[in-house]
């Protein structure tokens, strides 16, 4: 089986979001970029399921500016084996809506023929928890969202999703689309002799029109503002004090 | 405009606060129709119908929709979608897994977590973990967007609705559900709860977690946690609060050994009074506090369980 796995670039999520004074964004500039921290598991677990002889080849994707290169090279030093970069944009701050990479997604899969999509469950920039869900709504597949723990068995995979009420499991028809949760691995590191031979694997270079697909963004961003901040609390200096001022003065309890 | 509103039901009970507050975003946008799904729903579409300002629910009950599998609830709704100018449903992880596929399967955008209601076609949504906050105007015919419900006012009740009963779709035979890990508890729910105390990483033992339980259960509060707490295995998933968890925004909001990494001010940072209480008198919890405690959780805890 082949797993397509698809990769962003987002900026690294140790870093503090700064808002363009303009509201026009947020500034990407000179920011450290990285992985999207789930792209990182998605890629891990198709690493697991080669190593387990239940995948032969880990295709990744990623959509984006050229500089979206690099976290190819990522997941190629990871464990990955070839890589395609459809590069869509040439403006760091353009991000590329769901339903765009979906559509682009749903073209490569068409050619590729992937027994399997693991994703991530949510971007960390747009937060937008869509992509997986409209990919598998497009290809027609299963879908399985937020999973902790994936097992595979022939036509069929079982899938155990971190939900509201607890977790849930379902099996779900393959191929599918499956979208990883924080808690389903810990990604490894890449090796340095494994980033030397990354530079080695192919990574092919696309763009949209390649594959006939229109991301024209469907919403328009009016502006990017700072969320309201709060005001600055103080620092009690007994438990008795606390009490105090949780009945006397915030009136909580 | 018409809104067509998926209610939150799990195994054929209506969650009355997620679906309620959703109901007042959904009321600024148009006359709102309610849908329940479920093995049996005719209960909860009845609840549903006394919310005020639902002008009708539809209720499709069948074992199709039994545990809320994705692709034939979202193949029911892009059945009735024709009819409205807006999908909506409370940000559950429920509607997170059935709307973005509700959308493409539409050729529209969803809009996730709608923090805020501009007009009928302009909406805020947090990004960046909530740091920064987005307003963006849709083009699309059909508006697909999940609520974050952590920011709107539960309609009250004083509705009476009418229900009607809708047959079902075919089935598609994608998936199926095997089991439900659901830990039951006496406590509020964590996403609707008045007060919640949470616990993270500084709590050090799944054992320890009863410092922070005892403090919840005399408050009358629910429980959550760091991702740092439940990775550790000191408490099960559902409690997680966070970007990638549950967003709260209770009355009082008790951090006890949480650092307060900005993803997790993500879930909580709407609160409307928090509490910190954290060894190391740097953590950035402190700069959200309203009131914060410096010292050893281990004693400071108890102490004020004891004293409340
Ligand atoms: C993609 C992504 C998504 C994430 N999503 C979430 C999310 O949804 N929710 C979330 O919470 N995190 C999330 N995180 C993780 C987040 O970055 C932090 O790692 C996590 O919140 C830290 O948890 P913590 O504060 O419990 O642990 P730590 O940062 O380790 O803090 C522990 C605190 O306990 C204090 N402490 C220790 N002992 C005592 C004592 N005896 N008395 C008093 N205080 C004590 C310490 O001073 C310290 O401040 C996410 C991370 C990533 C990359
Ligand atoms: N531009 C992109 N390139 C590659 N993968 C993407 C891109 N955008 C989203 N994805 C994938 O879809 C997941 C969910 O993203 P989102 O729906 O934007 O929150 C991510 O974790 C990635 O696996």
């Amino acid at each position: 089986m082949k797993v397509l796995v698809p990769v962003k670039r987002v900026i690294d999520y140790n870093v503090k979001v700064r808002v363009k004074s303009d509201g026009s964004g947020v500034d990407l500039g000179n920011v450290k970029m990285s992985m999207n921290p789930f792209d990182e598991i998605a890629v891990e677990e198709a690493i697991r399921l080669k190593e387990r002889g239940a995948a032969e080849e880990i295709v990744v994707v990623s959509i984006g500016v050229k500089q979206a290169q690099e976290t190819l090279r990522t997941a190629l030093a990871m464990g990955a084996d070839r890589a395609i970069l459809i590069v869509a944009s040439d403006d760091v701050h353009t991000d590329i809506e769901p339903l765009g990479v979906a559509k682009l997604l749903k073209a490569v899969i068409d050619e590729e023929q992937p027994g399997m999509v693991l994703c991530g469950k949510q971007a960390i920039d747009n937060d937008m928890n869509a992509t997986g869900q409209m990919l598998s709504a497009l290809l027609g597949w299963s879908q399985a969202t937020f999973a902790s723990k994936i097992e595979i068995e022939g036509e069929h995979a079982t899938v155990t999703r971190e939900v509201d009420g607890g977790l849930q499991t379902i099996k779900v028809k393959m191929p599918a689309v499956v979208s990883v949760d924080l808690r389903l691995n810990e990604p490894r590191y890449a090796s340095l002799p494994n980033i030397m031979k990354a530079k080695k694997k192919p990574l092919d270079e696309k763009t949209p029109g390649d594959y006939g697909v229109d991301v024209a963004p469907r919403l328009e961003i009016v502006s990017t503002s700072e969320p309201e901040a709060r005001k600055a609390g103080i620092l009690v200096g007994s438990v008795d004090e606390l009490v105090d001022k949780l009945k006397n003065e915030a009136g909580v309890i | 405009m018409a809104v067509l509103l998926l209610a939150e039901v799990t195994d054929g009970t209506l969650n009355m606060d997620a679906t309620a507050k959703a109901v007042t975003a959904a009321k600024a946008l148009g006359d709102v129709t309610l849908l329940c799904t479920g093995e049996s729903c005719a209960g909860a579409a009845e609840e549903a119908a006394k919310i005020d300002g639902v002008e009708k629910v539809l209720c499709a009950e069948d074992a199709l929709y039994g545990h809320r599998l994705a692709e034939p609830v979202a193949a029911l709704i892009v059945d009735l979608a024709g009819d409205y100018s807006h999908i909506c449903a409370p940000a559950t992880t429920d509607a997170k897994n059935i709307l973005p596929r509700v959308a493409a399967l539409l050729d529209v955008m969803v809009i996730t977590d709608v923090s805020g209601i501009v007009d009928s076609d302009t909406f805020e949504r947090p990004i960046y973990a909530g740091n920064a906050v987005q307003k963006v105007r849709s083009k699309d015919a059909t508006k697909v967007i999940s609520i974050r419900t952590s920011t709107f006012d539960a309609a009250p009740a004083g509705g009476s609705a009418q229900v009607e009963t809708i047959g079902a779709g075919t089935a598609l035979g994608l998936s199926e559900w095997v089991e439900d890990k659901v830990a039951e508890s006496d406590r509020p729910d964590l996403t609707s709860a008045g007060i919640v105390v949470s616990g993270g990483r500084g709590i050090g033992s799944e054992e320890n977690f009863e410092i922070v339980e005892k403090l919840a259960d005399k408050l009358g509060a629910a429980v959550g946690a760091s991702r740092a707490a439940v990775d550790s295995g000191y408490a099960p998933n559902d409690w997680q609060v966070g970007q990638t968890g549950k967003v709260v925004a209770p009355d009082l909001y008790i951090a006890v050994g949480i650092s307060g990494a900005i993803q997790h001010l993500a879930g909580m940072k709407d609160s409307r009074v928090i509490v910190a209480i954290n060894k190391d008198e740097e953590a950035p919890i402190f700069q959200v506090a309203d009131y914060g405690l410096v010292g050893d959780l281990f004693e400071l805890v108890p102490e004020l369980t004891e004293k409340l």
